[in-house]
């Protein structure tokens, strides 16, 4: 059977990356942007587990496991922030929460 | 024979018992809760209401299957479908029974085993929140979104004590794949006693199964955990603005989850499709057994009838059951029958306490119900798994 | 049938990707978002690694994801309304951003030759056994810690969304 290039994987986690950066950088909506962020993070952990499978070893999906973790975590503070954000700004927009700004 | 073509008669089967379970199930349930509450139950379309599951199939199909207005139509449609592909999806690991010979090929009476099938029956049931917290938002109601929301928050609360009761038995039995979890449940001490995980030393997983029961019970939105969807309390939840057939999708998703969660406690629990005592001390003729003492019982109903169509149908009933009594007793059918029995008979057990359940207790008020998941069962979970890690780490 | 299999779910995953980005309503994201962390869960599955598998769907799309389809329900924010950007962004930004993937695509080609292809099956260290030996001695103490992780980020969210006590 043939198998697939390593180097695809790599790729697609690139692609997967840029898009969350893209997405990160061009939304205003804040959930986006944190949705573009666990994008970015889902591309990293597929490109742990590529390298796992190359170098054989189990470290990379340890590596894998934690950021995991990490990521949700930070998911659960930062919704609550943003919950904290809404509450006293009624907006949902970054653009408009920029008091400290000048 | 070829592995596709095998398979693919395997799930055609699976999809066919599961399916006509589903739909005689509801019929159990109704006639059971209705000998509750000592009324007959369904009992005029057909012999005994047993057709009236295809009466409630005919009329749910031919119903206008209206789509409300200012929905987000994608997302309205899209739930009950999650709802009801997880549900019927997570029933492919469970296994029914042990090794036959089908055309020659050697099989077992399970769709697949993964290594992982422990997990992929809990990511499953996560995904299914989906279903229901997105009918919630779809239906643009404020009832369906208040019931939505309150059945999600509910399920992925009591999903922790579930997997932390699931956790427990691993420890004993150290392996995530359900096959090989049913043949570690094999054997029995004293000659008599099974080797299941609820009567394995170091630590018989009795507060594990309870633990996992209850939080089951949540999962499926039973009662007497029911509320998001109790017709008294909030029009009828996540389910308000749906109709005829995604209606009927959301009902089979909820008795698909109950037939998975008690196919579950019986393969971690209580030995999956392994007999009760030793064959050789003559668990082979239990069914049989069983089933002529059913037929004795309607046979005695049918000659002296207190009603005048159960002098017809009741013995009909008796000769079905001394057929089966019959085919149990075939040794060729017997080495692939037996095992189903015993599954069947333990899962249908698990669910007639959920039926019994049901029609017997009022159900929980929404922060009694939140306040039990966080601050009893999860504290109980956890204490049970350090206890049983303790166990098994001093005398393994 | 690796090839595939690879082909279909990467090509999943990077709609679904593309949709996070563009669609204007959050909750449409947030179901792309699921859909990519799935394939991604299948791709995984491609590689070897079986238990993180199961640990995406269960922890990233069945609990994370879980959090933010309520946060959004909650808030009910609404479409997001589009401002105007530079034209020069409008312009040369998916040429531009179609240039820097081809660019990777080639390096990362040109430094992976294809000597080791990914065939499933293949990779025998990823059951839970492995990852449990592992995360139990060789990396005990990033387990302890991203536990104590794990508690202050449950005290933070909790402090930050309860109700004032007036």
């Amino acid at each position: 059977m043939t198998g697939v290039p390593l180097s695809w994987y790599l790729i697609l986690s690139a692609v997967l990356f840029t898009l969350g950066i893209a997405g990160f950088l061009q939304r205003r909506n804040i959930i986006t942007v944190f949705m573009s962020i666990e994008l970015m993070l889902n591309a990293v952990n597929l490109t742990f587990i590529t390298f796992s499978y190359q170098l054989k070893q189990v470290n990379g999906q340890i590596f894998s496991f934690f950021v995991m973790v990490v990521a949700a975590a930070e998911a659960a503070v930062g919704l609550a922030i943003i919950l904290t954000v809404f509450k006293n700004r009624q907006t949902l927009n970054i653009d408009e929460v920029s008091s400290m700004k000048d | 024979m070829n592995f596709f073509l095998l398979s693919l008669i395997k799930a055609v089967v699976v999809a066919f018992v599961l399916l006509t379970t589903l739909a005689y199930l509801q019929w159990v349930e109704r006639k059971v809760i209705a000998h509750i509450q000592v009324r007959p139950g369904p009992y005029r379309v057909g012999p005994h209401g047993l057709l009236q599951p295809l009466a409630d199939v005919i009329k749910l199909i031919t119903k206008e299957d209206l789509i409300p207005p200012y929905t987000s139509k994608f997302l309205y449609l899209l739930a009950p479908f999650i709802a009801v592909t997880m549900a019927l999806i997570s029933i492919s690991v469970i296994p029914f029974g042990g090794p036959i010979r089908i055309f020659g090929d050697n099989t077992w009476m399970q769709l697949t085993d993964l290594n992982i099938g422990v997990l992929f029956v809990l990511a499953i049931s996560s995904v299914g929140v989906y279903g229901i917290a997105l009918a919630g938002w779809a239906s643009n109601n404020k009832y369906s979104l208040l019931g939505g929301l309150r059945s999600s928050a509910q399920m992925i609360s009591y999903e922790l004590p579930l997997s932390l009761a699931v956790a427990a038995p691993l420890l004993l039995l150290n392996t995530l794949s359900l096959r090989t979890i049913v043949e570690r449940q094999s054997g029995y001490y004293l000659g008599f006693i099974p080797h299941w995980s609820i009567f394995q030393m170091p630590m018989p997983q009795i507060f594990s199964f309870v633990i996992f029961l209850i939080a089951a019970f949540a999962e499926t939105n039973r009662i007497p955990f029911d509320l998001p969807e109790a017709e008294n309390e909030l029009v009828a939840g996540y389910h308000t603005e749906y109709s005829s057939m995604k209606f009927a999708a959301f009902f089979m998703a909820e008795y698909s989850n109950m037939v998975t969660v008690c196919a579950m406690t019986t393969t971690l629990f209580l030995g999956g499709w392994l007999p009760l005592w030793p064959a050789a001390a003559g668990s082979e003729f239990l069914p049989t057994l069983i089933f002529l003492f059913a037929g004795a019982i309607a046979l005695y109903h049918g000659l002296n009838p207190v009603r005048r169509r159960d002098a017809y149908t009741f013995p009909a009933v008796a000769v079905v059951f001394f057929v089966l009594a019959l085919i149990f007793l075939v040794p060729m059918l017997r080495g692939a029958l037996l095992p189903l029995f015993w599954f069947a008979a333990k899962t249908g057990g698990l669910l007639f306490v959920f039926i019994w359940i049901r029609g017997t207790l009022p159900r929980f008020r929404y922060d009694q119900l939140m306040a039990f998941a966080w601050k009893f069962m999860f504290p109980v979970a956890v204490v049970n798994l350090l206890v049983t890690a303790l166990l098994v780490a001093l005398f393994s | 049938m690796n090839v595939i299999l690879f082909l279909i779910f990467a090509a999943i995953a990077v709609v679904c990707g593309v949709n996070v980005v563009v669609q204007t309503h959050p909750i449409s994201s947030a179901i792309s978002l699921i859909g990519v962390m799935g394939s991604l869960a299948v791709l995984f599955l491609l590689l070897g690694a079986e238990f993180l598998a199961a640990v995406q769907v269960i922890v990233y799309a069945g609990a994370v994801m879980v959090l933010f389809v309520f946060v959004i329900m909650l808030l009910n924010a609404g479409v997001e309304i589009r401002q105007g950007r530079a034209l020069l962004a409008q312009v040369l930004g998916i040429p531009l951003l179609f240039a820097f993937l081809g660019l990777m695509a080639y390096f990362t080609r040109s430094m992976f030759p294809s000597g080791r292809d990914v065939r499933f099956g293949e990779f025998h260290y990823g059951s839970a056994a492995d990852i449990g030996r592992a995360l139990f001695t060789q990396y005990l103490l990033p387990f302890e810690v991203i536990s104590v992780l794990i508690l202050i980020a449950i005290l933070g969210a909790v402090v930050l969304a309860q109700k004032e006590l007036d």
